[in-house]
């Protein structure tokens, strides 16, 4: 893989991009079952973590994801805010003074962030939560990388982890955040939460397709 | 003195919150309140927590109250970020917001200690027949 910081910002962009994409679609997951705000606070969230990002010209990537993880804490607003704005602080901190990363970065950045999420959201697999998204993702990856798979292929399969995690949380009933308050009422509902995680790993696994054809 | 912090997802409901604790002490305990985005939205900022409580903080200590949502863990990361020397003496509140905030504002103007305050109101279920 071997991303440098300027290919870093570059997917952060895109996601950026795709929760603009998605801000309604998000949202309208939110109103079934929680407040509504998912993909407004989000848009909100990345579109203030690339003017951000911009303006820093670092090689560092973890202070680049430390940039971001600290933007959304103060600018998305809901649970998703200190949740995400953790993740990407770990992530930051396991890649910290590195100028390239690769996937074996990528495995341990994503081992921090899962674990800063549970340690914040006092969430666990099954909760119906973005862990439920992430967690899979995270056990792709290690899988791929013990295969030795490629890393197009290890990112694939990751998205597509992430993706049937987010079909699963239809099935069962939310026990974190607001959606909880609605009891078995919650089943049925895809979780906004592991959505949107869903839509970041696959926006990483197109971007560094995109980017590999770049170059 | 004991200072307080009111941090909730709703403008509204941190200042509300924070106009009904000062009523029970006439103003004698120095209360803030923090809710709400700066475009308006509901929400919390860690940031904008971590500010209020080291305005708020004496070496007497702040007690915070918080509500739904994001508003836990945007005190705890506001918490955590504080110098270590400030942290101890910042104590997060698990009890309901409005009574909570309403019996601490009282307990503070009688003098009890910050951890004290803090571990009743944690074993406080509200009695909602002694309005």
């Amino acid at each position: 893989m071997g991303l440098k910081a300027g290919d870093v910002k570059y997917i952060i962009d895109r996601i950026d991009a795709v929760m603009e994409e998605n801000r309604e679609y998000l949202t309208e997951l939110d109103s079934a079952i929680g407040d509504a705000d998912h993909g407004i606070n989000m848009s909100k969230g990345f579109r203030a973590v690339s003017r951000k990002i911009k303006d820093i010209a670092v090689e560092d990537i973890g202070v680049i994801l430390k940039t971001v993880g600290i933007t959304l804490v103060s600018t998305v607003g809901g649970a998703s805010g200190p949740l995400y704005g953790t993740a990407f602080i770990r992530a930051g901190a396991e890649v910290s003074g590195k100028s390239e990363i690769d996937i074996n970065d990528f495995a341990a950045m994503l081992t921090g962030a899962e674990a800063g999420i549970k340690m914040r959201g006092r969430a666990d697999l099954g909760d119906k939560t973005m862990i439920d998204a992430i967690e899979p993702a995270l056990d792709a990856i290690k899988g791929g990388i013990d295969k030795g798979l490629s890393c197009d292929e290890i990112l694939r399969l990751a998205a597509k982890s992430a993706q049937d995690g987010v079909e699963g949380t239809k099935n069962i009933q939310a026990r974190k955040g607001r959606a909880s308050y609605l009891g078995e009422r919650s089943i049925g509902h895809q979780d906004p939460g592991a959505t949107s995680s869903y839509l970041i790993f696959k926006t990483i696994y197109e971007s560094v397709i995109e980017l590999e054809n770049r170059y | 003195m004991i200072s307080m912090l009111i941090v909730s997802h709703s403008k509204k409901i941190a200042e509300g919150t924070k106009e009904m604790a000062r009523q029970m002490v006439s103003g004698k305990v120095k209360i803030e309140a923090i809710g709400g985005m700066e475009d308006g939205r509901m929400g919390t900022d860690a940031s904008q927590i971590a500010l209020a409580i080291q305005k708020l903080f004496s070496d007497d200590g702040v007690l915070v109250f918080y509500d739904l949502g994001s508003s836990m863990m945007s005190s705890e990361m506001a918490i955590e970020s504080l110098p270590e020397i400030m942290r101890e003496k910042v104590l997060l509140v698990h009890a309901p917001l409005v009574e909570g905030a309403v019996i601490a504002a009282v307990e503070i103007s009688i003098g009890k200690g910050l951890h004290k305050i803090k571990s009743e109101l944690e074993k406080m279920k509200p009695d909602k027949s002694s309005w």
